[in-house]
């Protein structure tokens, strides 16, 4: 592994060595993230001035509490009692059989709110209270992870505001209704291209605003250092539950993970406590929307050019100029022109492998889960099983793999229906 | 080309005239490119000590409604990096002594490269570049660049600004110091608040006159400049209520420049 970077270990410079080891469960010389925020080059910190006090108050907060056994019981506890945690590992029989390989599903659907988002918001809700900030702001795409910070926003009892692009909040009504009802405000936003990259903007300018009251719950690894940080520690719970079961299970580890790369904050989840064990391989799969070549998709890792987005040096979809372009994907939860630093960096020290698929191909993917297994996917994590699909003969027929099934469909219902109803009128 | 070194020299005529600096905004290609030359002039006629010319970028996080706006109408008609320092020597050629610093956010200099970025600065006559999201912890590279080109790397702090990294800042500073006088983004302001002056009082105390502090965000009247001078600072920034005007009189009517012109001498009237 790349070790350029040693002293990212000051990352955690207030906590004695031993205690480090065993809470964190990794080795530390993977440098991620150094003291600067940076994953070899990527992420970093480019913010407005007047950020830059309030990130340094957040990673003071989180590098002070976050180890702490008192924090990470209290963590523990709302995960499991609260969120439903652990969360199954479930063997897809009849997506095996189809497959040709044993395929296990990570069930994040069955998390509370539907989505491996909940596991964030609860953590970077903890850390808020503790900082005193009494306002949770959030930007929203797919409504998924504005969801998860209303819930938390309702059950620890701070006032609550989820930024959303227009767009979204018109073709993921379902969720803005569902935020209303947790008593959270949900503001759509009709600048630039109405999207999450719109919303995030937006949540930035009101934190710029508020800062005092106000607690920025960012709900991917993207954003400025420590975001990607906190977010993949909060997230983390995915990798290391499937690590636990998969062992028990089979003894044995997966040939290969499997995660859909939006912001990347399941993939990296998914994925952190196996960036070690070389013999997994980690496929991280974006929204190729309507293929590479219309220009119309959200591959940022596949075909973005690197530059900064939202406070993080990464790999960007953007014209010659640097103006950020307008993203597409048929899944809300994949539509942003960014991606984690961390994700960029993996892939460039070749540990993350990075594909792509269609639209077409994650609907394909979502009825076939839904036919063979009884379960109706998000269209997120479609694209993860389309991906692993169109690999698995690859695969020996006791090769194991993983696939994070990041959220439930409930959300999509209406964009599969329309989908399926025009393809079945043509 | 000798270097000339318009900022400082600029500042230090208006110490001797008892003045603080009145520095618009405009974005670049608003409503057109055509007509950004034409409003700078307007605005130099006006009085303009400095101008801000802001390369617009399509996630502009510091900018409130009115800039956004303003860069969507300048991205809808084909601004672009090259287009900003085309009209920037353009504006060179009509603004005298007039320093011209770009105003931007960090991924259009690092798409153009930053050391080109700077190269070109110096070749289309810009004295200064003020990057809105760039702190001083990044900001190296585009540091460096300046230096070697002599261009001023303009920094920025802000009530949030604790005074450890104020130091930090100020020992960087170069050409001015850009002060943020609000929580919030830009926007013109009906009335200036009570953290603006306490700011403007806090900061000028620990440069002690080793910079310029010019100040801005939610400046739109003479009243405003009257106050913030009276705090201490050394110059004033005023950005959304120019854009307001040009974004309420348009392109087509011809009044605009007249007003723009009006309003820029009221601002710079009240400097003296
Ligand atoms: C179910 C689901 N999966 C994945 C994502 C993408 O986010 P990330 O890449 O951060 O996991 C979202 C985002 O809304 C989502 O709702």
């Amino acid at each position: 592994m790349v070790n350029k970077n040693r002293n990212s270990n000051e990352n955690f410079s207030c906590v004695d060595e031993g205690k480090k080891e065993e809470l964190t469960g990794v080795d530390l010389s993977y440098p991620c993230p150094d003291i600067r925020g940076r994953f070899g080059e990527f992420g970093g910190r480019f913010v407005p001035e007047i950020l830059m006090p309030a990130l340094e108050e957040l990673e003071e907060a989180f590098k002070k509490i976050y180890l702490t056994p008192k924090f990470q019981e209290e963590l523990a506890y709302h995960l499991r009692d609260f969120a439903g945690r652990p969360t199954p590992l479930y063997l897809a029989e009849r997506l095996s059989e189809e497959f040709g390989c044993k395929v296990y599903l990570k069930r994040e659907d069955l998390l509370h709110g539907g989505a491996h988002k909940l596991n964030n918001t609860i953590g970077q809700a903890l850390l808020a209270r503790s900082m005193g900030k009494t306002r949770l702001i959030a930007e929203t795409g797919a409504g998924q992870h504005g969801f998860a910070t209303a819930i938390v926003g309702a059950k620890f009892g701070f006032k609550t505001k989820i930024y959303m692009g227009l767009e979204d909040v018109k073709r993921q009504k379902h969720n803005v209704y569902r935020m209303r009802l947790l008593g959270a405000e949900v503001c759509p936003v009709y600048s630039g291209s109405k999207t999450l990259k719109d919303a995030i903007n937006e949540a930035l300018r009101d934190w710029i605003t508020n800062l005092e009251t106000t607690y920025y719950l960012i709900g991917s690894v993207v954003g400025p250092h420590p975001y990607p940080l906190i977010v993949r520690e909060f997230q983390r719970v995915i990798g290391r539950e499937i690590k636990e079961q998969i062992l028990k299970k089979e003894g044995r580890f997966p040939s290969a993970l499997f995660a859909c790369i939006g912001g990347g904050s399941n993939a990296i989840g998914t994925f952190y406590d196996f960036i070690k064990d070389e013999e997994v391989e980690l496929i991280g799969v974006e929204a190729g929307g309507k293929g590479l070549s219309t220009g119309l998709h959200s591959a940022s890792l596949k075909a973005g050019t690197e530059g900064v987005l939202h406070g993080a040096y990464t790999l960007l979809l953007q014209d010659k100029y640097g103006q950020i372009s307008h993203s597409h994907s048929v899944s809300a939860g994949l539509d942003y022109p960014g991606v984690g630093p961390e994700h960029t960096f993996l892939k460039q020290i070749h540990r993350l492998r990075v594909e792509t698929a269609t639209d077409d191909e994650a609907l394909e993917a979502f009825k076939l889960v839904c036919k063979l297994e009884g379960i109706i996917p998000a269209l997120e994590p479609s694209h993860a099983i389309a991906y692993a699909r169109k690999i698995a003969e690859k695969f020996d027929q006791d090769d194991i793999i993983v696939i994070t099934l990041s959220g439930s469909g409930a959300k999509d219902l209406d964009i599969v229906r329309e989908y399926f109803d025009i393809e079945e009128r043509v | 080309m000798t270097m000339v070194e318009r900022i400082k020299q600029t500042f230090e005529a208006l110490k001797e005239k008892n003045e603080a600096a009145f520095i618009p905004f405009i974005t670049l290609g608003d409503p057109a490119p055509s007509f950004s030359v034409k409003i700078a002039k307007a605005l130099i006629e006006g009085g303009a000590d400095i101008i801000e010319l802001g390369i617009p970028f399509s996630d502009p996080v510091a900018d409130g409604p009115t800039i956004q706006a303003s860069t969507t109408r300048a991205l809808s008609q084909g601004m672009n990096t090259d287009k900003a320092f085309e009209l920037a020597k353009k504006i060179r050629k009509i603004a005298g002594k007039t320093p011209l610093v770009f105003l931007t956010y960090y991924n259009i200099v690092l798409q153009r490269g930053v050391k080109n970025f700077f190269k070109d600065c110096s070749l289309s006559g810009v004295d200064g570049v003020i990057i809105a999201d760039l702190p001083v912890e990044e900001a190296e590279p585009a540091f460096k660049a300046a230096k070697s080109k002599n261009i001023n790397l303009i920094f920025i702090v802000a009530p949030s600004t604790s005074d450890r990294r104020l130091n930090i800042v100020l020992e960087k500073a170069d050409g001015f110091l850009y002060v943020v006088s609000l929580y919030g983004t830009t926007g013109a302001r009906k009335s200036l608040q009570e953290i603006t002056k306490k700011t403007i009082k806090r900061i000028t105390k620990r440069a002690k006159g080793t910079v310029p502090c010019c100040v801005g965000f939610g400046i739109s009247k003479p009243e405003h400049v009257l106050e913030v001078v009276r705090a201490g600072a050394d110059g004033v920034i005023v950005g959304s209520a120019i854009v307001d005007i040009i974004s309420k009189y348009g392109e087509l009517k011809n009044g605009v420049l007249e007003k723009v012109k009006l309003y820029a001498a009221e601002m710079k009237e009240a400097t003296k």
